[in-house]
Parts: C-alpha cells; sequence; structure tokens
C-alpha cells in the first residue's frame, strides 16, 4: 500500500486506470474462476482444440483410406474402438479430423460476423441520422431471412465448398450483431459519462474506442459464443445436405449424410458424429451462459 | 392501433422489394446462367444466344429485374425447369405439406416451452428448475436433423413402430397411418423451439417476479392464480416475439428435417431445386419463405402491441 498515497496525485493513471476499465473485467475474470461448470466445459472445447490440432498424435489410423473387408465394424471393434464406416475408415480417426472442418466453419463465420457486424452495428448506433437509416434498412433485407434460409439460399446459388460455407454463414449472422451492438452503442451514446467525454473535448474516435467499446464489448461476446453453438450445428447441417464441405473430407455433418444409409445395419456408428456436433455445441451453449453471468449481461 | 397496423405493414414494402433484389442478385451471382442450365453444352453458341434473346438475358440486369417483379407483382412464378408445372402450384402444395408439421410442432414446442420456462421460474434453484433448464439447453444444443436420424433408428429401425419415411398420403391428416408419419417430424422440429422458449420465458418470469409490482400484488391479498396471470402478461411480449422468429426459422429450417424423414414440403422442394438447379423454383420458394417470415414479423408486432399499448410506437 506504500503507493496509495501516490495514486490520486497522479491522475494520469487514474484517469488511464478508469478508461481501460480493468476493474470491471478482473471482477468478470473472477466470477468465472468460480464458476465451475463454465471452466469445465471450457475445458472440454480446450481439449478438443487440442485434439483436433494434433490430431495425429491422437489417432492410429489414417481418416481417408477405407477398406471394404472393414466396412461398418459394430462400437468396440479391435484395433477400431469407434468401429468403421460405411467405406471401412476408422471412425475414431474421422471423428477427430472432422473436427478440424467442423470447428473452422463453426467459429469463423461468428468472428467475422463479429468484426464486420460489430463495426457497422457501433457506426449505425453512434452516428444516428442519416448513416443509421442507411445501415439498419439495409440489415432489415437481410433479417427478413430466416438465418438457416440465407444460408442455404447462398451455398445453394454459389456452390458447396468450405469458403462458400463460411461466407455464407457469416453474412447470416452479420444481421443480429449489428442489431444488438446497434441498439447497445445507441443507449450508451446518450449516458452521461459519453455527453461528459465529448464535453471535455474528446475526439469521436476516442469515445467510441474506450466509453462505446467497452460497453458493447459485453453484450456482443456473450452472444456471439451462443452464436457459435447455433453455427456449429448450421454448418454441419449444410454439409449433412450437401451443401457445405464436399467428400471425401472428414466433417462431423458430411459423415453422418454419408452413415445415414447405414442406418439400418449399424444404427450406433450411424449416429456418433451427431454426439461430437452436441457436445460442442453444448458447451458453447454452456460457456455463453456463464459468461452472461459472470458480465452480468442482459440480451 | 390501426396506424399503427398501417404503419408496419407500409414499412414491409420496401423491406419486401429488398427482398426480392437480393434474391435476384443472388441467382445472377452463381457461375453461368439459365440458358447453361437448360441446353446441353454442345449446342452451337448461336442457338445459346439466340435462346439467350429470347428471354432477354441481353438485356441490363435492371431491366431484367424489374420484369421478373412485374410478373411476380401478378402471381407468375414461372414455371419450372425440371417438371414443366408451374411453380406456384410445386410451391403451395409444398407449403402446405410443411405447415401440416410445422404447426403442430410449432405448438408443442412453444407450449412446452412457456410451461418447462415458468416452472422453472417458479421454482428457482429447487430439483425441478435444475432438469427444465437442462433440458431447454440440451433441446438448443442439439443439431436437429441428428435427433431425427436417432429418433428413425429407434422407433423404425429397433422397435419399428413408426413409418421412417414420407408422409404417407398427402394432405390434411385424418386416418391414423398419416398421423403416424407425422409423429417423428414433429417431435424432431419442436426441439428447438421448446428449448428456446423455455429458457427465455425463465430467465423474463425470474425477472419479472423480482419487480416490485409482485410484492404489491400478493401484498394486495391477490390469489397465487391472479399474480401468475399478471407475471404471463408482462412476460407474454418478449415471448411472442421469440415464438414468431421461432416459427419463421422453423419453416426456414424444416430443410434439414424434411431432407432427414423425406417429407414433401417447401424444404425438400428447394433441397431438390438446388441439386436440379430448377433457377424458378429455388428463387420463388426463398422469396416466398422470406415473405412468410416478413408477414409473421408483422402479426407479432401487432400482437405485442395489442397487449402492451407502450408498443405502439
Amino acid at each position: 500500500m506504500a503507493d496509495a498515497a501516490v495514486l490520486p496525485a497522479d491522475a494520469n493513471l487514474v484517469l488511464k486506470r478508469a478508461q481501460q476499465g480493468k476493474s470491471y473485467w478482473r471482477r468478470v475474470w473472477e466470477r468465472l474462476l468460480d464458476d465451475k461448470v463454465t471452466l469445465a466445459v471450457t475445458a472440454v472445447l480446450l481439449l478438443l482444440l487440442v485434439m483436433v490440432v494434433f490430431a495425429p498424435w491422437f489417432t492410429v489410423h489414417d481418416p481417408y483410406t477405407g477398406s471394404v473387408l472393414r466396412r461398418l465394424k459394430p462400437v468396440g471393434t479391435l484395433g477400431h474402438w469407434l468401429g468403421t464406416d460405411e467405406v471401412g475408415r476408422d471412425l475414431w480417426s474421422r471423428m477427430v479430423y472432422g473436427g478440424r472442418m467442423s470447428l473452422l466453419a463453426g467459429v469463423v463465420p461468428v468472428f467475422l460476423a463479429l468484426l464486420i457486424g460489430g463495426f457497422l452495428g457501433i457506426l449505425a448506433g453512434y452516428m444516428g441520422g442519416f448513416v443509421n437509416s442507411v445501415i439498419m434498412r439495409l440489415t432489415d433485407v437481410l433479417y427478413a431471412f430466416p438465418s438457416i434460409l440465407l444460408a442455404i439460399a447462398i451455398t445453394g446459388i454459389l456452390g458447396s465448398g468450405l469458403q462458400n460455407t463460411i461466407l455464407a454463414l457469416t453474412i447470416s449472422f452479420i444481421p443480429p450483431i449489428i442489431r444488438i451492438s446497434e441498439s447497445v452503442s445507441a443507449q450508451t451514446r446518450h449516458l452521461d459519462f459519453v455527453e461528459a467525454a465529448r464535453a471535455s473535448g474528446a475526439r469521436p474516435l476516442t469515445i467510441v474506442r474506450y466509453h462505446i467499446l467497452n460497453n458493447v464489448l459485453g453484450p456482443i461476446l456473450v452472444y456471439a459464443t451462443s452464436l457459435i453453438s447455433i453455427c456449429i450445428i448450421l454448418a454441419a447441417g449444410l454439409s449433412f445436405l450437401g451443401l457445405g464441405v464436399t467428400p471425401p473430407s472428414a466433417e462431423w455433418g458430411l459423415m453422418l449424410n454419408n452413415l445415414r444409409q447405414a442406418l439400418w445395419v449399424s444404427p450406433l456408428v450411424a449416429a456418433l458424429p451427431g454426439v461430437m456436433i452436441f457436445i460442442t455445441s453444448m458447451c458453447f451453449n454452456l460457456m455463453s451462459d456463464g459468461l452472461r453471468q459472470a458480465m452480468d449481461v442482459r440480451l | 392501433m390501426w396506424a399503427f397496423t398501417l404503419r408496419r405493414l407500409i414499412y414491409a414494402v420496401p423491406v419486401l422489394l429488398g427482398v426480392s433484389m437480393l434474391v435476384f442478385v443472388l441467382i445472377h451471382l452463381a457461375p453461368g446462367d439459365v440458358v447453361d442450365i437448360l441446353v446441353p453444352p454442345e449446342v452451337p453458341k448461336e442457338i445459346a444466344d439466340s435462346l439467350r434473346r429470347r428471354f432477354r438475358l441481353d438485356e441490363p440486369i435492371y431491366l431484367q429485374y424489374l420484369a421478373w417483379l412485374g410478373r411476380l407483382m401478378v402471381g407468375d412464378f414461372g414455371v419450372s425447369f425440371f417438371t414443366g408445372r408451374p411453380v406456384a402450384e410445386e410451391l403451395f402444395g409444398a407449403l402446405g405439406n410443411t405447415l401440416v408439421i410445422a404447426l403442430p410442432a410449432a405448438l408443442l414446442g412453444f407450449s412446452l416451452g412457456i410451461v418447462l420456462g415458468a416452472l422453472a421460474a417458479y421454482n428457482r434453484d429447487s430439483w425441478l428448475d435444475k432438469v427444465f433448464s437442462a433440458t431447454a439447453i440440451v433441446g438448443v444444443s442439439l443439431p436437429h436433423y441428428w435427433v431425427g436420424i436417432v429418433l428413425v433408428a429407434v422407433f423404425s429401425v429397433v422397435f419399428n413402430v413408426l413409418p421412417a419415411q414420407g408422409m404417407g398420403v398427402e394432405g390434411v391428416p385424418s386416418s391414423w397411418d398419416q398421423i403416424k408419419h407425422l409423429i417423428l417430424p414433429v417431435v424432431t422440429l419442436s426441439l428447438i423451439p421448446m428449448g428456446v422458449t423455455s429458457r427465455l420465458v425463465r430467465a423474463n418470469v425470474l425477472e419479472i417476479l423480482s419487480q416490485e409490482f409482485v410484492g404489491t400484488l400478493h401484498a394486495k391479498g391477490l390469489s397465487n392464480r391472479r399474480v401468475l396471470y399478471h407475471t404471463l402478461k408482462n412476460a407474454a411480449p418478449s415471448a411472442l416475439a421469440l415464438m414468431g422468429l421461432q416459427f419463421g426459422y422453423l419453416l426456414g429450417g424444416s430443410i434439414l428435417v424434411e431432407t432427414v424423414f423425406n417429407w414433401p414440403g417447401s424444404g425438400g422442394l428447394m433441397n431438390l431445386a438446388i441439386f436440379r438447379r430448377d433457377v424458378p423454383v429455388l428463387s420463388a420458394t426463398i422469396l416466398v419463405l422470406a415473405a412468410i417470415f416478413v408477414v409473421i414479423n408483422i402479426l407479432v408486432d401487432v400482437l405485442q402491441a395489442l397487449i402492451d399499448p407502450r408498443m405502439r410506437r
């Protein structure tokens, strides 16, 4: 506590601390550390990430070579403990490698939508007036499509593949993110401390960076984590329809589609890729709930 | 109230115009044009070009759009490339089939969601709350197309009690056989709305219960049932808004479930149109589904304003 006496004198430092809002984020962090469920699901997601990135370390068999002799072995087969798929490829290997595409297609669109939608939303909310009208009316048009319909329309017309999947999902998630960041920043714009900052001569960019962004970040982050869960289900869904990742790539939705014909022969094996989609999306949902509580955000 | 409704209706016009432009542009972004789809590649270029002139594909894109919009205005959706039947005929038949599963699924999902959510909130932190909240989060995290597959595996493959595919005889279900075809798709479709509604209702009811007026109502000597009525009335507008959105997602998202169950609905039609590159059917399906979504949202806004006069801005 030696520097306690110095602190109030150093107005710059106090100001800096206040601007960075450290105490709020530190409190959020402490609350997160207390939340066992959120910690557990984060651990599961990290484990999944490690497994997917270092897939060769966690698998014995190549995910792409099959054998007609080993087609549709049941769960618990020696050497293939989760069985094999319709062309005799090891199911565990394909589930681990498949996570690469599924996670990529689940996380990247939300991240991109967050950048684009967040930028446009804050711009609309902060500027108001004409800029707001243009951005928000265009958003209304995109908002007239249920997100899954928009994603299917885009991939259906432009063609399948990972790139188009990511493009389609990004476009589908931009409108809701614009709406949330617009409404939060429009609310914040008229709060006293923003008026005070403006009166004290802060430039618009400074106000947006310190005041608006700090207030918008919480709600958007919470919302985006819950979007990841939807995005993973939708990305796998597009592949399931044959509109996403193309064969022979390993991807959870595509595996589900291919194994569907095997349902009558080996139902358990056919259902397994869906379990991975479910676990991942559930973890992101629970994480979003945890963040929401820790950040005290209402959406 | 009428002024509000009228304003919402008028506001929908530019949105719908924007939607039609977006669909048109999307279709034109696709590699190749309509003639490339219709004629085999070995056809001489002159013939293909004369076809392009005949379909007015050589005109500027905005003229093509206006011509297309003009035909839409009089209800002419064109003719399917694949079947040669009018698109409107195919589309509205399929939409009817989708409604046959979407309406019961919405009803089931919403009512279960409201009951589970309200019960969970009223018994906060009890085991009941934990079970219901867990059910809700599982409901929103499950990939519903996978649930469909699992349900088929259990009820059609293992127990062989329910049909796995199709809707039997088309039309409004009246026989036991038709209802049997309905059960699995309806249950599958109702999962997401159930989970989402229940989570929202729980959060809303909890927030309302923490407000002061609830204490006042109790203090006034109102019975629990009357207090419940006031709570639900306050929770209704945002729940309605959510249900409207969810019903739209149900129609738009039914393509996945319809694919699993080979259901001859609008989603199935869209899926077929994509793989046959049947442009008129595809654009009409996207357009009509989006238009329905817009109409649902207007209905919800009007209903909200009926319940809560503050919404009539």
